[in-house]
């Protein structure tokens, strides 16, 4: 069974959200459902001094869907056992058995599992299964304005990028084996966790 | 849980900004659209039985063009004549010299724009006061018979010069958009014609002074070969200046440049794109180049031999005859007749950058050659654009970083070795002489014979006229994107003044609301049309119709085809009967494949091969001015001494030195925090183009604007002076207006400066207070003196916590 993964390149992500975009064309989101989703850390203080600024702030973002876990916590965590891994070894719902209680959605550290609150039951990416059988690239990957995402299985993806870094404000990855590798923005070491705002399309 | 987020501020304004919506939406009820039903309610696309074969296809076009600055490839899935899916460019390579043409946000959320509830469906007349928004259906037959006898009218009571179609970038594929309407006022006598535009009014002017051209962009392949990259107000990632150019920027820093953004607001091109940001108070741009150019003038790194062949002004050297014993640009920058040398220092307390970092960045620019110092239009778009256009010039001139592989010479950029058409519908000569300077229309409402060359007249004297009709087609300039919306709003509402407006669009927009008439267009998806290249770009796309437009809406070019009946002109109109798709093969055929590009395939081949896109691959770009570096006796400039004018004799002629001086200079400008206007407005506002719409457009996409809402930014020094907090709603006034919009704090733009992203819909309430987070609520129509230009990022406000 293949390990899928995505990599994301924080060094160049504009924050544009195409592939947030990208992915609701393609899979009929409506507002307030996002697979993926472009998150912006900022933070840092000013410091005028003679009216001369000479401290300055920190920003990037990171683009986040489902990591396809090696062991989802979503999975453990469905009472129906709705939240599965299929055959092409992607955590996917089976939409017959979902109840709609959110416990995937609590239990994911990464927030991936959505409340469709008009279907009455959970929704999250899948990868683009039906792209990536094909050989193609899962939408969000292909739309990519800046080149900063690419997709492939595990073992090609770390060949070609590394492991990447746990950027803040991802959890510590050892719970549940993400399969993502990230490359982090020059600002990534600078964020506290006291100083950095973290939005997502919540201020909406 | 990651996105429980302890990390957030205590207050979570994500829970505070529930509560204030909820609020704001009890406030915001009354929508001016209301609920009337002809505008409102489910879109049912039409559906003609042949349609439905429940076969999908995938069709290859252009991204409908509005004026984004990217040109960029769609893969359109079509099913039962409706568009299910969109995605975009996946040609093999992805090479640089032919790099995918990869659609951003807008692109890919068009489908929320293309069946929006609230396209229009039916021609509509007024049916209370002007500007009211009340509207009545009416037929084709009396919406063309009514546009006849208000034309007509007219042209019989005043002439052809009463009549004013507008500036307008809403639609650009040469059928769809104002150029249909402009060929058939020139068919009936013309109507006042304009120069200039609101994206690039001062560098369009200014750039010609110091070079003689504007092109004075290499192609941007070459970027590759540059070491040093300064992004000056220039935010790529997020306006697209032309497709691909965030891109390049990575592959030039991905070959070893390094980059720096100097701008008030960390852009998303600050974020993506530089090493360092450098923040710069709005409009001082021109004293921190004085600065550079001083310690790059006083350190000796200048490049003596380019400016002894190439220049002209920079010392007194080389001033022009009859000018001998004027002030040269060095005398300016060493304060040698005005006693103040411009320094990091004097321009520290001006730019609010440290002169540390100018001298720094001054020295980096200088010496890691090849440089490209890359201004953005923004700040252009200000009081005294025209200077900061020629202060950055006048460095790429003193370091002889011109005419060399990853260099730039600044200016307005358009690419040498072939700029593009932008629109090639054959409009025809237009019979009415006189233009004016496209920002000032609303005073040749109100006092157009008063205007002259003073005013910026071209082509006549004088004005023989005052506008009196206007039909305004793609374009949200009546009210939207216009300055000062009060002003404006009022002189439109005077029917005394302009008799008769009508607007042709896909949406009521602001200006729409304004009309005597509304014509319903349809989307560039429901018709035929050409796009070639934006400012860069050797593309040529083909954008067929893949859906029909639907209810009773028409292309552009087909309502004014069938107007031109009514005139008796369809004849000549339509050169003997063409219709939309045959334009785009006369456009490709006729006009591409007979200039700019011989070798690309004939449309037949095009519509055959459903490719959508004609690219030429640049392997080898194009360096501007490199002749003229090489030999500038054999390739002189267009200028009247043939080289880089550092000084200009025509502007030193005009006589108006502290407006418009003959070495760029930088002027305080005369809204600025250094003011005594400063005391009750101490806020500079800017208003930069907007990640999720392009100009106005999208504004009512609800993809685009969940990601990205209508925000005010505001630095948390200056809101925690004001007790804001993040997600509240603020006012935004100064003595030409109010806008409430919601606060995102951010460490991302300067203390001392706001930003109001352009372009959002304005929507009054009852208090006068716009709702929608207009800036032009708080804009200025007064003009910049060189250019005629428009200074809307020039404004003073205060801002405060709304409470209402």
């Amino acid at each position: 069974m293949p390990e899928y993964a995505f990599f994301i390149n924080s060094s160049v992500c504009s924050g544009c959200k195409t592939c947030q975009i990208a992915c609701k064309d393609k899979n009929e989101l409506s507002k307030g459902i996002n697979w993926r989703r472009v998150y912006e850390i900022e933070g840092g203080n000013w410091k005028e001094e003679n009216g001369v600024f000479t401290s300055l702030p920190f920003s990037y973002f990171i683009s986040l869907s489902c990591q396809n876990c090696a062991n989802p916590e979503c999975v453990k965590a469905c009472p129906t056992t709705a939240m599965h891994v299929n055959a092409n070894g992607i955590v996917v719902i089976d939409h017959e058995l979902c109840i709609g209680c959110k416990y995937c959605a609590w239990a994911c550290p990464y927030g991936a599992p959505r409340y469709d609150p008009l279907k009455k039951v959970m929704t999250k990416c899948n990868l683009c299964e039906d792209y990536i059988t094909k050989g193609l690239k899962p939408s969000c990957v292909a739309s990519c304005p800046m080149r900063a995402l690419d997709f492939g299985t595990y073992n090609e993806i770390t060949a070609k990028y590394g492991s990447g870094e746990n950027v803040f404000p991802l959890p510590d990855p050892g719970t549940c084996e993400p399969r993502i590798v990230i490359k982090p923005h020059k600002d990534y070491l600078k964020p506290c966790k006291e100083h950095a705002y973290v939005t997502e399309n919540e201020y909406n | 849980m990651l996105f429980s987020f302890k990390t957030r501020p205590k207050n979570s304004f994500f829970r505070t900004n529930r509560r204030a919506f909820l609020k704001w939406s009890a406030v915001a009820g009354t929508s001016l659209l209301g609920e009337n039903n002809l505008f409102s309610g489910v879109f049912k696309p039409y559906f003609p039985e042949e349609n439905k074969t429940g076969e999908e296809k995938i069709i290859r076009t252009g991204c409908p063009a509005h004026n984004c600055g990217g040109r960029c490839l769609l893969k359109v899935h079509v099913k039962d004549g409706l568009i299910t899916r969109i995605e975009t460019d996946d040609r093999p390579g992805d090479d640089i010299s032919d790099p995918q043409l990869r659609a951003c946000i807008r692109g890919r959320a068009y489908r929320k724009r293309q069946y929006h509830p609230g396209r229009l469906k039916y021609p509509l007349l007024r049916t209370g006061k002007r500007g009211e928004g009340g509207f009545k259906r009416i037929s084709w037959d009396e919406a063309y018979e009514i546009m006849y006898r208000e034309i007509s009218g007219v042209i019989k009571k005043y002439g052809n010069s009463a009549i004013f179609i507008p500036y307008g970038t809403g639609s650009y594929t040469n059928t769809n958009g104002r150029w249909p309407a402009v060929r058939l006022m020139n068919l009936l006598g013309g109507s006042l014609g304009y120069y200039n535009s609101y994206s690039w009014a001062c560098t369009n002017i200014a750039t010609p002074y110091v070079y003689g051209t504007l092109n004075t962009g290499n192609q941007r392949q070459d970027w590759v070969n540059s070491k040093y990259i300064i992004m000056w107000g220039w935010n790529p990632a997020e306006m697209k200046d032309g497709t691909n150019s965030d891109y390049f920027i990575r592959k030039a820093r991905e070959n070893g440049a390094k980059t720096v953004c100097i701008d008030p607001r960390q852009s998303m091109s600050a974020v993506a794109l530089a090493d360092e940001w450098i923040p710069i108070r709005p409009g001082t741009d021109a004293a921190m180049m004085s600065a550079m150019a001083y310690v790059i003038i006083t350190e000796k790194l200048t490049d003596n031999d380019f400016i002894k062949r190439c220049c002209s002004g920079y010392d007194d050297s080389q001033m022009p005859a009859g000018c001998e014993n004027e002030e040269s640009y060095k005398d300016y920058i060493l304060g040698s007749r005005d006693g103040v040398p411009k320094t990091p220092e004097w321009a520290e307390r001006i730019t609010a950058v440290p002169s540390t970092v100018i001298a720094c960045i001054a020295r980096e620019y200088a010496t890691r050659k090849p440089a490209i110092l890359y201004q953005g239009y923004g700040m252009q778009r200000r009081a005294f654009g025209e200077q900061t256009v020629r202060a950055g010039a006048a460095l790429a001139a003193i370091t002889g970083n011109i005419g060399i592989p990853g260099g730039w010479a600044s200016g307005l950029g358009s690419q040498a070795g072939g700029e593009p058409f932008w629109s090639v519908f054959p409009a025809g000569e237009n019979p009415v002489k006189a233009r004016i300077p496209v920002f000032l229309w609303t005073e040749a409402i109100i006092r157009g014979k008063e205007m002259g060359t003073a005013e910026g007249i071209k082509g006549a004297d004088k004005l023989d006229n005052n506008i009196k009709l206007i039909w305004c087609v793609a374009s949200n300039i009546l009210i939207n994107q216009h300055s000062n919306i009060n002003r404006t709003a009022e002189i439109l509402r005077d029917e005394s003044l302009v008799e008769f407006i009508a607007v042709q669009d896909n949406f009521l927009t602001p200006s729409a609301m304004f009309a005597d008439l509304v014509l319903p267009a349809c989307t560039q998806f429901e018709t035929w049309g050409v796009e070639d290249g934006w400012k860069f770009g050797e593309e040529v796309f083909l954008t067929p119709k893949i859906v029909d437009p639907p209810f009773e809406t028409k292309s552009d070019y087909r309502i004014c085809a069938d107007l031109s009946r009514k005139f008796g002109v369809w004849e000549q109109f339509t050169a003997g009967g063409k219709d939309e798709k045959a334009w785009a093969e006369w456009i490709i055929d006729e006009i591409y494949r007979k200039t700019r590009f011989p070798e690309m395939p004939a449309f037949s081949e095009l519509e055959k091969s459903n490719a959508g896109v004609y690219v030429k691959p640049v392997k080898d770009p194009v360096i501007a001015f490199s002749d003229f570096r090489n030999n500038p006796e054999k390739y002189p400039l267009k200028t009247p001494t043939g080289r880089i004018e550092l000084f200009s004799k025509p502007l030193f002629d005009m006589n108006r030195p502290d407006e418009i001086p003959a070495v760029p200079k930088y002027v305080q400008e005369w809204e600025s925090p250094f003011g005594k206007e400063a005391g009750k407005y101490p806020l500079q506002a800017i208003g930069h183009h907007y990640m999720p719409r392009v100009h106005s457009t999208h504004f009512n996409n609800e993809w685009t604007t969940e990601a990205f809402p209508q925000l005010v930014f505001m630095n948390k020094a200056d809101a925690d002076a004001r007790k804001i907090r993040n997600g509240d709603f603020v006012k935004v006034w100064n003595d030409r207006g109010a806008l409430v919009a919601k606060c995102r704090i951010t460490s991302g733009i300067m203390p001392g400066v706001i930003d109001i992203p352009q372009g959002a819909w304005y929507k009054p309430g009852k208090d006068g207070i716009d709702t929608g987070g207009n800036i032009n609520m708080l804009t200025t129509e007064r003009w910049t003196a060189l250019a005629k230009g428009n200074p809307q990022h020039t404004i003073m406000v205060q801002v405060e916590k709304y409470n209402n």
